[in-house]
């Protein structure tokens, strides 16, 4: 316990404590947007698209302040959404593909960029390629003031726009026919989304940092149908996942943020989907079996008359799962058969069940009853 | 050029061939995303495999690690069958945690083992080479070369033998299921050739720039062709010429080879998107130009036509007038009654009035008309 507090109280970890959370919160708040218009993967795109940006951008200013890379990585990951919607409005290729080709030629760039100037002199480039999966721990006090400055500009912006973008994410259509500019919306919640993954490259990494605004939106919609708790929701599990993973993540040097984060996220994630109020999977496993229904009496009486003389000359009876198998539809039959038995209709022995010489009489009744 | 360098060259040509097979099919199933998925999660199948079978490039250990591939979908799809989240979200969770663990496991256990970070995103076309195959003493050329030219034997043959298959399930589902083909079959055993060959690639690619050897070539050749087979061979094609003019400027600028060859890709792309004959963005903008002439100049003889009644001296048919009546600027008016003129369809009854020749009139009739 007291190496914990001395460990909070550690000048460094709180800064990257502070830093991660607060990447968390605002990934969360923006990835909902992007998981309820189904841009889920565009955060895959755009994060695997700054790279090249982000080492452009080193090379131009000869400096590596979060501050300088995140316009490079803006730059290039704004190009590549532009390149997505040309190439999906315009021609015969689908959203999938052009998705594919943007990801996959701006992260090759990136490379190719990052192999270059690993060949030059400058000392100080070592560490650029910590953006592809991220470490924490090289933030810095100017870091995280940047983070806080720049995520809470996107929050503003966000509380500004929420009415429009409410109705652009719910209903374009309607929007458009309301009078919204719903292409320049679009193009912001697009330029927010970009900000946000820019944000996090430099603890998460490139190609992580589109979980970080999945998953949170993932987990918070399991437990809510309003829009803004389920912000707030992923906020708070995005916040409380990027601390945890840069809590992990400083335990040793080698173990890298972005990973430890996003393998929380996925535990939320499991733990919403199955929880999850009204829609979880528990929830729906049970009221499935609850209403599963119990077989009344008289169609398992009209099940066993029907096995009997299907299999006539048997004197064993059958077992219950044989019963409910003949019934049909999965439906529960011990209750049922029970009443039978009360009732004087059907009897059992070593689990086998068959009809008493009544039972046998009233099932060819109920059998011709509903002939007529 | 040396021999070694021949080597690198023809290994990454290899490697772009057997990428596009499999790639082609993604491409025209709209699985490209999916492909991206499993290029991430194979990592952790080599991870995996590795711990098992320390053998980098062991057929067992690439066919092992390939599983991984094959589970990542299946994640996918049950996710997806939960209802509680859509297909997007489905990959977007699965695979950054399935690669996450890869990633953990890397840094935490094989820190020794031949797998490090750089192996992971870029892998290297120039180290792979170095190792070699050898056979009781003799030494028959680097190993990724046999392997990658295995991988595209075996996607090539496969592609060849069940094409018809791919073809029916790929175009129509349904019929495919008449014909006693299994869609979901299909479906999974081009998913296995994704995962042997990103699993193949790794060494010399890496786990990423995988995607864009499968992708991309495929999704040019979709602009330039419309027949499958003609797709098909031009998807192993650009790959091939890809990583000839990515091998040259990696040579030129000294830098990573899969990078570069990404780049080419790249600039292919490009090029084709904007100029490509049918699908081009050049010629979709010069289609789109054309049919507004020639809409406004069907315009102008419908409108002249409306007033004809009224006499040939009427301010509708000024033409001055046609930019408030149509909404056109004096610049497009001009152009558009001299091509309208020029093609005989109307006439000036002196400077200013415009009037219809006979057969704009026709020509306005039978619009009208139809």
């Amino acid at each position: 316990m007291e190496t914990f507090l001395q460990f909070l109280n550690d000048y460094t970890l709180r800064n990257v404590l502070l830093g991660t959370a607060w990447i968390g919160v605002v990934g969360g708040s923006l990835g909902t947007f992007a998981f309820l218009r189904r841009q889920s993967l565009l955060g895959d795109v755009i994060s695997h698209a700054t790279l090249p940006g982000v080492v452009l951008a080193f090379l131009a200013w000869q400096r590596r302040e979060i501050g300088v890379l995140m316009v490079g990585a803006a730059g290039t990951g704004l190009l590549a959404t532009a390149l997505i919607q040309v190439v999906d409005t315009r021609t015969n290729i689908k959203r999938d593909g052009a998705m594919g080709v943007a990801l996959a030629v701006f992260f090759g760039v990136g490379v190719l960029l990052l192999s270059m100037i690993q060949n030059l002199p400058t000392a100080s480039q070592a560490g650029l390629d910590k953006f592809i999966f991220g470490q924490a721990a090289a933030l810095v006090q100017s870091d995280v003031t940047v983070l806080l400055v720049v995520g809470g500009v996107v929050l503003v912006v966000l509380l500004l726009l929420w009415r429009e973008l409410k109705i652009v994410t719910f209903d374009p259509d309607f929007a458009r026919a309301a009078g919204f500019r719903v292409t320049i919306l679009e193009g912001g919640i697009v330029t927010l989304i970009v900000v946000t993954t820019v944000m996090g490259l430099q603890t998460v990494g490139v190609i992580l940092m589109s979980a970080m605004l999945i998953a949170p939106a993932a987990a918070a919609r399991q437990w809510t149908d309003r829009l803004s708790i389920m912000v707030l929701v992923a906020a708070v599990v995005g916040g409380a996942s990027g601390a945890a993973g840069a809590a992990v993540s400083a335990f040793g040097p080698q173990i890298p943020t972005g990973p430890v984060v996003v393998l929380v996220l996925t535990a939320l994630v499991l733990v919403s989907l199955f929880l999850g109020r009204k829609r979880g999977l528990v929830w729906h496993w049970r009221r499935q079996r609850r209403s599963r229904k119990l077989a009344d009496p008289d169609t398992v009486l009209g099940a066993l008359g029907a096995l009997e003389s299907a299999h006539a000359g048997t004197v064993r009876g059958h077992p219950e799962a044989v019963v409910r198998m003949a019934v049909g539809q999965s439906a529960q039959v011990g209750q049922a058969l029970a009443a039978l038995r009360e009732a004087g209709l059907a009897d059992e022995h070593d689990g086998d069940w068959s009809l008493t010489e009544r039972g046998r009489s009233e099932a060819v009744r109920l059998t011709r009853d509903q002939r007529d | 050029m040396s021999s070694l360098e021949f080597e690198i060259l023809v290994t990454a040509m290899t490697v772009s061939a057997a990428c596009a097979v499999p790639g082609a099919y993604l491409v025209l199933r709209q699985m490209s995303m999916v492909a991206d998925a499993i290029s991430h999660t194979v990592l952790l199948g080599i991870v995996l495999a590795f711990l098992v079978v320390p053998l980098y490039g062991h057929p067992l250990m690439v066919f092992g690690a390939s599983m991984m591939g094959v589970v990542t979908v299946l994640g996918i799809d049950l996710l997806k069958r939960t209802g509680l989240v859509r297909e997007d979200a489905a990959i977007g969770i699965t695979f950054p945690a399935l690669f996450s663990l890869g990633v953990l496991l890397i840094s935490l256990l094989a820190r020794d083992a031949h797998l490090d970070e750089h192996m992971v995103f870029q892998g290297d076309l120039v180290y792979s080479v170095f190792q070699r195959l050898e056979l009781a003493g003799h030494g028959y050329g680097p190993m990724t070369l046999w392997k990658m030219a295995g991988i595209f034997l075996l996607n090539g043959v496969l592609a060849l033998r069940f094409h018809r298959e791919l073809k029916v399930a790929t175009f129509d589902p349904v019929l495919a299921a008449t014909l006693g083909i299994s869609p979901s079959l299909v479906h999974f055993g081009l998913v296995l050739m994704t995962s042997v060959t990103a699993v193949g690639a790794f060494d010399s690619v890496g786990s990423i720039l995988v995607i864009g050897f499968m992708v991309v070539p495929p999704v040019t050749a979709r602009l330039l062709t419309d027949s499958l087979a003609r797709y098909l061979g031009l998807s192993v094609l650009l790959g091939c010429v890809s990583s000839l003019g990515g091998f040259w400027i990696a040579r030129t600028v000294n830098g990573s080879v899969g990078g570069s060859i990404s780049l080419v890709m790249g600039a292919m792309f490009v090029a084709v998107l904007l100029a490509s004959p049918r699908r081009g963005l050049i010629a979709d903008w010069r289609r789109r130009r054309r049919q507004r002439v020639e809409f406004a100049v069907r315009m102008l003889v419908i409108h002249l036509f409306q007033h004809r009644a009224l006499g040939q001296r009427t301010e509708e048919n000024h033409a001055g007038h046609l930019e408030a009546h149509l909404g056109w600027s004096a610049e497009f008016s001009r152009r558009i009654t001299e091509l309208a003129e020029a093609r005989g369809l109307i006439r000036r009854v002196d400077a200013h009035w415009l009037g219809l020749t006979s057969v704009g009139e026709r020509q306005a009739e039978q619009a009208l008309a139809g």
